[in-house]
């Protein structure tokens, strides 16, 4: 059983390059995001340079915000095992109390927020009670709250629909607004692209640290300072992008929310205690209650954390829209679901990321939009989309049964000829069964 | 196939079997010779090769994936798939059981292999030859049994008949009795011995040695992808420390560490523990149990499966377990209460599971993580984890402990048994317990690791800590303890320091009631 050990190599070795964007790493995302990249290069010399056009991608977050916003808590139901089908009805739910809330009685935009916000909770908490303490499964709770509160929203409602005030739709509408010296770009939106590089930076620079801690196989340097360069120069293309659309447009408010929610949720599904939690009841439950993890108490919160994610993407987009509807968010569970899946995540729990679903969210909202633009019909889109999910879930799945790390992993391997070198990490992946199903990998059984 | 045993024919001969896989070479130039009418045992360490080995011979890795050749029955044969080896005649038994425990003993051995004509069953037929297959094998229950309704001993026999069913020449079993306690596992062999007589070879990867030898006709070893040896039982006196030393290479020296202990006083104590089953209300699965534990000292549990060694660790251990009734536990003097987990890793308990895949480990997760997840908060701020301090923690434990992986970044089904059981003692010796309770520590793991998983209790009760060892191999027990408890049905039937412990002893205390001793 040798181990291959990996050593770091000194000066410079082309075949590091590998390590770029996750080679053997568990940044599985990385693979989605080269789909991602390659989606977006089509659609653009499709559509002829429409695709990156200012004036479409502020629309495109501005459209797929809130679908990506569920996509955040729908992965961390995921990854615990549960399933929510509520979301759609439940952001409808809510759009019409803050509706009427602000229209009938009088509340403050910002109090109506909060309301929504409130409301969200207490339907997560509902649906928690039934899928932590009750046990019933997650599927058959939210399958009966898309009823309850799809059946609620219309019920309150009178199946009309409520237009909100103009203060209100600034979170679904909105713009950075333009501060300081006119430079020819939206000052703001630069100096948000300037921070998430900062961001990037600092992160890099950490991974760095606690890779020296483990003494092991640190990249190259220079591999770290490529990856910030071009990550880094995407995030400033794109902010300057945002930055030079039709005067008065900038970055939009719900892309703040989400990137906001983007960071936050990152942070607390990896670095938190709850977190942790999340990731170890939905890859083994026994072994984390064995471990002193409460589970009951892990599944109450995704659910609950859910509703009320959903609850904000359901203000966002009532905002947008300008008016509650009884129709709103229908089918919107299903393209979070896609998200997740397309960005990862296992259907047996265990196994997802906030950063890879937003990517799958994107490819979603990519392909759509660039759909739209060539004037496909929507029939032909929705065929379409379902065979992307078919397909990425796909390749995903083959993958993993041939003990393969990701797309990009085995991209970079085919490119660099014999590069699978006894120092590449990936093939302990591949490692032969033992004496024992321990040690064996998931053998690619015959069938 | 009536000849003597060094006449009979060859049934099987493996020519210089290499299978690699990418980066590794799994198998390089293995042989293999079956006779007729044999019992062959291959023998060697974890990752040895001996899996892989198998899963070339049935068809797991079709032809073509391998080199070499495989002559069965005078010819070559080139299977593709499982099925085609199993019309050959070779069955392999997996170790983990391939029924389905909802169907009953009848559907599952003519599962894939149903009687009857145009897709419909003729279950008259199917019971009939079923209950001769039962016969066969030993096994009296009814064949309308729910597969989920016998013990793992009887699946095992099922297995068989199923196998037998299949018209088997050849049958490969894969740690046979890893799950079995001693008389189902004597039953077992005595089954294989007696399909010998009737002509069915079999090949037998096993880790206990004993049974080999008791068994096996020839013995083949491989080590690192390499068929080392053949070995003839009888011809060359084989014996378990001649075996050993074929597996590692070396001379292991004793097996169980050297150790002086320094037992201190009594600081964890559990009085008339009491647990009923958790579905059975009459049923009680541990009564009335007392022990003590003393500092530095290693307190083995010795039992048969079932008879209440888990089910009295894992209630104590937050009530992980059954439904707890009365007992109190006692720590420095003090009265505890653990009604959760976290209370009881609060109090300094540690429990290790026997099984390491189901209650043990996330194996979806890296060591890294896997490591600090039983006590986050020891290295998290505010709920923060320390992402620095859980690198440099893993990594002195994958120092100290030896666990053999590139980096600690690693996932934890990458690693071998031992490896990932090394892991799981780093788990909660991270969590600073006072008492751990280790629940077949060495289960599934080969000769070397098993050295050193004792070497690091011994350390751990060097350290102050007290150790509850729940073991089902007695030189194991007598090896590595202080002190022995029997429990035999839920009830703690004997007490004896490892001096005056002897294997005869500690059986008959682990098989009746009758000897009371005062605890």
């Amino acid at each position: 059983m040798s181990a291959p050990v990996t050593e770091k190599k000194g000066g410079f070795d082309i075949r590091e390059l590998k390590n770029l964007f996750g080679g053997g790493g568990s940044l599985k995302q990385f693979g989605i995001l080269g789909a991602l990249v390659v989606i977006i290069l089509f659609f653009q010399i499709w559509t002829g340079g429409k695709t990156l056009q200012p004036g479409n991608i502020i629309n495109i977050v501005q459209q797929y915000s809130y679908i990506l916003i569920l996509a955040i808590g729908m992965v961390m139901v995921i990854i615990a095992g549960h399933i929510d089908l509520s979301v759609g009805s439940v952001a409808a739910f809510t759009g019409i109390i803050v509706a009427l809330a602000m229209k009938d009685w009088n509340f403050p935009w910002w109090a109506a927020i909060i309301l929504g916000l409130v409301v969200g909770a207490l339907i997560g908490a509902w649906q928690g009670f039934w899928v932590a303490y009750v046990g019933v499964p997650a599927f058959i709770v939210t399958l009966a709250g898309m009823l309850i509160w799809r059946g609620g929203n219309q019920l309150i409602g009178d199946s009309a629909t409520v237009p909100v005030e103009a203060q209100f739709q600034v979170i679904g509408k909105g713009y950075l607004p333009e501060i300081g010296p006119n430079l020819g770009f939206n000052n703001l939106t630069m100096l948000l692209g300037v921070v998430v590089v900062l961001i990037l930076i600092g992160l890099e620079v950490r991974g760095r640290r606690t890779r020296k801690v483990m003494g092991a196989s640190a990249n190259a340097v220079w591999i770290s300072v490529l990856r910030v360069v071009i990550l880094g120069a995407i995030v400033l293309v794109a902010a300057y992008l945002f930055a030079t659309g039709r005067v008065g447009t900038s970055f939009p408010v719900s892309g703040i929310i989400l990137v906001i929610l983007v960071v936050g949720y990152s942070f607390l599904t990896n670095n938190t205690i709850i977190g942790r939690h999340i990731y170890a009841v939905g890859g083994n439950k026994h072994a984390a209650e064995l471990s002193g993890v409460n589970s009951k108490r892990v599944n109450f919160f995704v659910m609950a954390n859910m509703s009320v994610l959903a609850a904000l993407a359901g203000m966002i987009f009532v905002a947008r829209s300008q008016a509650s509807g009884p129709f709103d968010g229908t089918g919107w569970e299903l393209d979070a679901i896609a998200a997740v899946f397309i960005g990862g995540a296992a259907v047996s729990g265990g196994i997802g990321t906030v950063a890879g679903s937003i990517i799958g969210g994107l490819v979603m909202a990519v392909l759509s939009n660039g759909l739209a633009l060539k004037g496909i019909q929507s029939d032909l889109v929705q065929i379409i989309k379902g065979l992307v999910l078919l397909i990425a879930v796909g390749v995903d799945v083959f993958n993993k049964t041939q003990g393969r790390p990701s797309i990009i992993g085995l991209m970079t391997r085919k490119d660099k000829g014999g590069a699978a070198s006894s120092d590449d990490s990936t093939t302990a992946e591949v490692t032969p069964g033992g004496g024992t199903p321990d040690t064996a990998v998931p053998a690619d059984l015959p069938k | 196939m009536e000849q003597g045993l060094n006449t009979a024919p060859t049934i099987l001969e493996m020519q210089s079997i290499t299978k690699e896989f990418p980066g590794v070479k799994a198998l390089d130039n293995v042989s293999l010779t079956v006779k007729a009418s044999e019992i062959h045992a291959i023998c060697g360490e974890n990752g040895a090769g001996k899996s892989t080995l198998m899963k070339v011979l049935s068809g797991v890795y079709p032809f073509g994936t391998y080199a070499g050749d495989i002559v069965y029955e005078g010819e070559v044969v080139r299977f593709r798939d499982i099925k085609q080896s199993e019309a050959a005649g070779i069955v392999i038994i997996h170790q983990e059981l391939a029924l389905i425990p909802e169907l009953s003993i009848t559907e599952n051995i003519f599962l894939g292999n149903e009687p009857g004509r145009g897709g419909v069953i003729n279950w008259v037929e199917a019971q009939k030859e079923a209950t001769q297959l039962l016969a066969r094998v030993g096994l009296d229950d009814d064949p309308d049994t729910q597969v989920k309704n016998i013990g793992v001993g009887k699946q095992q026999l099922v297995e068989i008949a199923k196998a037998l069913n299949k018209n088997v020449k050849l049958l490969i079993l894969d740690e046979p009795t890893a799950a079995l306690n001693e008389n189902d596992s004597q039953h077992l062999l005595d089954l294989i011995l007696g399909l010998k007589s009737k002509g069915i070879s079999s090949i037998m990867i096993s880790h206990k040695l004993n049974e080999i030898e008791q068994i096996a006709d020839q013995i083949t070893i491989i080590r690192d992808g390499k068929s080392i040896e053949t070995l003839d039982v009888k011809a060359d006196g084989v014996d378990e420390d001649r075996i050993i030393r074929g597996m590692v290479g070396r001379t292991l020296g004793n097996r169980f560490p050297e150790h002086t202990a320094e037992i201190g006083e009594v600081f964890f104590e559990v009085r008339d523990w009491t647990v009923q089953h958790p579905l059975t209300a009459e049923r009680l699965v541990v009564k009335n149990s007392s022990f003590t534990v003393r500092r530095g000292e290693v307190v083995g549990f010795a039992g048969l499966m079932g008879a209440g060694r888990t089910e009295l660790a894992m209630s104590l251990f937050g009530r992980s377990y059954g439904k707890f009734i009365s007992g109190q536990v006692f720590k420095d003097g003090k009265e505890i209460k653990l009604r959760t987990v976290s209370e009881a890793i609060d109090n300094g308990l540690a429990y290790v599971s026997e099984d390491r895949k189901a209650l043990g480990l996330n194996l979806l997760d890296t060591i890294k993580r896997s490591i600090v997840s039983a006590k986050l908060r020891k290295i998290s701020k505010a709920d923060v984890v320390n992402e620095i301090q859980e690198a440099q923690i893993s990594e002195q434990y994958r120092k100290s402990l030896r666990i053999k992986t590139p980096t600690v970044e690693e996932g934890v089904t990458k690693l071998s048994g031992g490896n990932q059981q090394k892991v799981v003692l780093a788990k909660w010796m991270f969590t600073d317990p006072d008492l751990l309770i280790l629940d077949e520590p060495t289960r599934g793991i080969d000769v070397g690791a098993k050295a050193e998983i004792y070497g690091i209790i011994r350390d751990l009760a060097a350290q102050g800590k007290g150790i509850i060892m729940i073991s089902s191999e007695l030189p194991e027990l007598l090896g590595v303890s202080d002190r022995i408890y029997t429990i035999f049905e839920g009830k703690i039937t004997n007490e004896l320091t490892v001096d005056k412990a002897d294997p005869e002893t500690l059986m008959r205390s682990m098989t009746s009631s009758s000897q009371k001793v005062v605890a």
